[in-house]
């Protein structure tokens, strides 16, 4: 029996769901180090981090070059050895410039002191939450949240783990072939995890389209007491944290709470994967599996880059394009980020980079609603988002607060199902923050 | 060093779905054309060319009235197209050309377009064209033919009309037309008086079936709006027939297939949530027997939806789905 929530739509065609097709029977590739990489101190939600280093520097790789600038904030390691050639703002994936440092690669891959593995068994759970930290590890399956925050702030409030292996953003692959090509990483990973939080059950989500990897994952799993394999039916957006939670677990995150609130943490797979590099050889995150691919790319790919690497590295990695794209995006088609360049980083979070030269996006002049109710039945939230873009559409706030905007967690099912093609998430971001805005401008007014 | 110039920046999401406005209409188009065949089958070419004309004269409505506001013309989205075939559907194929035309127009103009076009209109278009046709022209409304006579393709005099009208089921059954009850199959297959597009149940049924495989439709208005029809003429026999045989005509009879299949399911004038079109349904098949039963028309089909298309905003605020992750107990502030 597979688990799955209410709501959600199955992106793809009938001979190739999810569009993954292109890229899931593909072997990892390990991209050769670029001779330059830009590591931005921002590739976490939370605080940008600090420069440890300075222009001339000589680093090695692992090294920490950027700190913690605060609890919500992660490390930032060298992912190749040399010489710091800048400490600048350069272009991000979020389309501004963030303060970077530049390393010129000497090519030798001198390991740092600092890494080497580490006794976990005697270590006390502090300096193990402390480990992750200065590991920099932090969400990757694209929300990149600081993970030492999560386990934190769950400890004690949790009672189950479970991993996020779902993988419903169509055409990515990486974690597939992660689970595929490297499970042992993963399933000790959990395990670490399972301890540090001690919660007495964890559960791998992993979805249907990858049943190749669950005989692997059992085998390792050896009928543990505690950690078990929870197939997911496929569909959008299950890997979604909420959504995960309640196809798994039947329980439902309460409106503007955490997972926590759930007794849920919530981890990706190659988290967990980050998580036992950590304990088990003493690195930090400084590589990042990237699913290229799209109709615009002529060999996609499944690229084991490090971070910082130029992306257009990547795409000619891949045979370039085959003809000029329409749209680059980081991350996936459903809630990645528009690109107007490939000389972007890539960062801790990027699991996808994809070139479009088709018609995959649609849109019209004049969209026009046809009160059709296909996004009311996909709404993975249950919303109503008809009467949300209705609302938004007159600048109405208190009628947008009134059907729960704020409870948009932004995935796009509906967008994608729209038959009038009205771009309605881009709607509900703009009314979130109005709203946002609104409620934060009463709480000023209610203070004075 | 490669060529951006194309690239286009937007919010995500970057994929969408094939279907859209155009092809949900062709879909509905499509439905309808078994209906057609049977029309014409059992009322000759004459029903092909209502059809024809009611739709070429919604197009032109729209276009005009596009012109006229200085409105982008939308006819290419189809929707005008659909209403014009299905009020063609909803009339005697013995109604003259002209009374079509100015249905078609208070269908476009004043149910559809004067509230703001496609997705605005709060009732059923088609349904609106023949409510104003049946109350300015009763009897023309109201005459149907024999299957298989031999009518005009043109015009028809009245004296033609007055030889090859025969009575619906429906009116037979609540006595205000004098005739024989055509048998259960005949009305399956479309052998019997009615509207051009009511006449033949399976035909309609492949058309539904269709649009349920297609995803246009659910299936939860018609089930609702049937099974509460067919329930009630179980527990409560129409006129002096057996209970099996007052479901059977109430089901089949009507307009009901019609109705339940393409009407009660245009989208600009239902409830959004499953909850909600269940409701609808419900709504529509009481209202539909309550008509039959006691008012003054041997046929509720077509008031019933009407009037609860004037509920649907009322139906959506009351069956709004209860968001994921709401307290148990919503407590209602200010």
């Amino acid at each position: 029996m597979a688990y799955t929530f209410r709501g959600g739509i199955h992106p793809g065609t009938k001979n190739d769901p999810g569009f993954k097709s292109a890229t899931n029977t593909k072997p990892i590739e390990v991209l050769k180090a670029p001779d330059k990489v830009i590591l931005p101190v921002s590739m976490h939600i939370g605080a940008p981090a600090k420069p440890l280093v300075k222009k001339g520097d000589i680093v090695d790789m692992g090294q920490m070059i950027a700190e913690a600038g605060g609890f919500v904030s992660a490390p930032v390691h060298a992912s190749v050895s040399g010489k710091v050639i800048d400490v600048a703002p350069m272009l991000h994936q979020n389309g501004s410039k963030v303060l970077s440092i530049v390393i010129e690669n000497d090519h030798e891959d001198r390991l740092h002191e600092s890494v080497k593995p580490k006794d976990f068994e005697h270590m006390s759970n502090e300096d193990r939450i402390q480990a992750i930290w200065d590991a920099g590890i932090v969400g990757h399956g694209g929300a990149t949240f600081p993970t030492h925050v999560k386990i934190k702030s769950g400890i004690g409030k949790c009672d189950t783990i479970l991993i996020n292996g779902a993988e419903c953003e169509p055409y990515i692959t990486s974690d597939h072939r992660l689970l595929l090509e490297r499970p042992e990483e993963i399933v000790e990973g959990v395990r670490y995890l399972v301890k540090i939080m001690g919660v007495k059950q964890a559960y791998i989500g992993i979805e249907l389209n990858k049943q190749d990897t669950f005989a692997k994952i059992e085998q390792l799993l050896n009928n543990d007491p505690v950690i078990k394999l929870a197939p997911l039916e496929c569909r959008y957006p299950q890997g979604a944290e909420k959504q995960l939670i309640n196809a798994v677990t039947g329980r439902e995150v309460p409106s503007g709470k955490l997972p926590a609130d759930a007794g849920c943490a919530v981890f990706n797979v190659d988290t967990a994967g980050a998580v036992y590099r950590c304990f088990a050889k003493g690195m930090p995150v400084i590589r990042r599996v990237v699913t290229v691919s799209g109709s615009a790319i002529n060999e996609p790919k499944n690229l084991e880059a490090r971070t910082g690497t130029c992306v257009t590295e990547l795409i000619e990695a891949c045979g370039g394009f085959k003809q000029a794209p329409n749209k680059l995006l980081a991350g996936g088609p459903m809630m990645g980020v528009a690109q107007f360049t490939t000389d972007v980083p890539v960062l801790k979070g990027t699991n996808a980079f994809l070139a479009f030269c088709g018609e995959e996006d649609k849109r019209e002049k004049n969209p026009t609603c046809i009160r059709c109710g296909r996004c009311v039945g996909v709404c993975p939230m249950h919303l109503t988002p008809v009467y949300m873009n209705m609302y938004a559409s007159r600048n109405n706030l208190e009628g947008c607060e009134e059907y729960d905007v704020l409870d948009c967690i932004e995935c796009g099912s509906c967008a994608y199902v729209c038959p009038a093609r009205i771009p309605l998430v881009q709607q509900f971001r703009v009314a979130k923050m109005r709203v946002q805005e609104k409620r934060r401008a009463e709480a000023a007014a209610a203070q004075k | 060093m490669y060529d951006f110039s194309k690239v286009v920046i937007t919010s995500s999401p970057h994929i969408k779905s094939k279907e859209d406005t155009k092809s949900i209409m062709l879909d509905v188009l499509i439905a309808l054309i078994p209906s057609l065949f049977v029309s014409t089958y059992v009322f000759g070419f004459r029903a092909v060319l209502m059809t024809a004309v009611s739709v070429i004269a919604c197009m032109v409505f729209e276009a005009i009235y596009d012109k006229i506001v200085g409105k982008e013309n939308t006819i290419m989205d189809l929707s005008a197209a659909v209403t014009g075939v299905l009020l063609a559907f909803v009339c005697p194929v013995t109604l003259p050309y002209w009374m079509l035309i100015i249905g078609d127009g208070i269908a476009i103009i004043f149910a559809k377009c004067l509230f703001g076009g496609l997705g605005k209109n709060f009732i059923n278009p088609a349904l609106a064209g023949r409510a104003f046709l049946l109350a300015s022209w009763p009897v023309a409304m109201t005459t149907w033919a024999r299957p298989h006579s031999q009518i005009g393709i043109i015009s028809n005099s009245q004296e033609a009309i007055d030889a090859f009208s025969a009575a619906t089921p429906m009116a037979i059954i609540k006595g205000s037309a004098e005739g024989d009850l055509p048998s259960m199959m005949s009305m399956f297959l479309g052998q019997c008086g009615g509207s051009m597009g009511e006449v033949s149940a399976i035909a309609l049924l492949i058309g539904g079936a269709y649009l349920l495989m297609r995803k246009v439709i659910t299936i939860h208005i018609p089930a609702a709006y049937i099974l509460t029809v067919a329930v009630i003429a179980l527990i409560f026999p129409m006129g002096d027939l057996s209970r099996i045989e007052s479901l059977a005509y109430s089901v089949l009879g009507g307009g009901l297939m019609l109705g339940a299949i393409f009407m009660a399911t245009d989208y600009s004038t239902t409830p959004v949530s499953k909850k909600g079109q269940i409701v609808f349904g419900i709504g529509c098949g009481l209202l539909t027997v309550m008509i039959r039963y006691f008012g003054g028309y041997p046929e509720g089909v077509c008031y019933s939806i009407l009037l609860m298309n004037t509920t649907v905003w009322l139906i959506d605020k009351y069956t709004r789905p209860t968001k994921f992750g709401a307290p148990a107990k919503q407590k209602k502030e200010g």
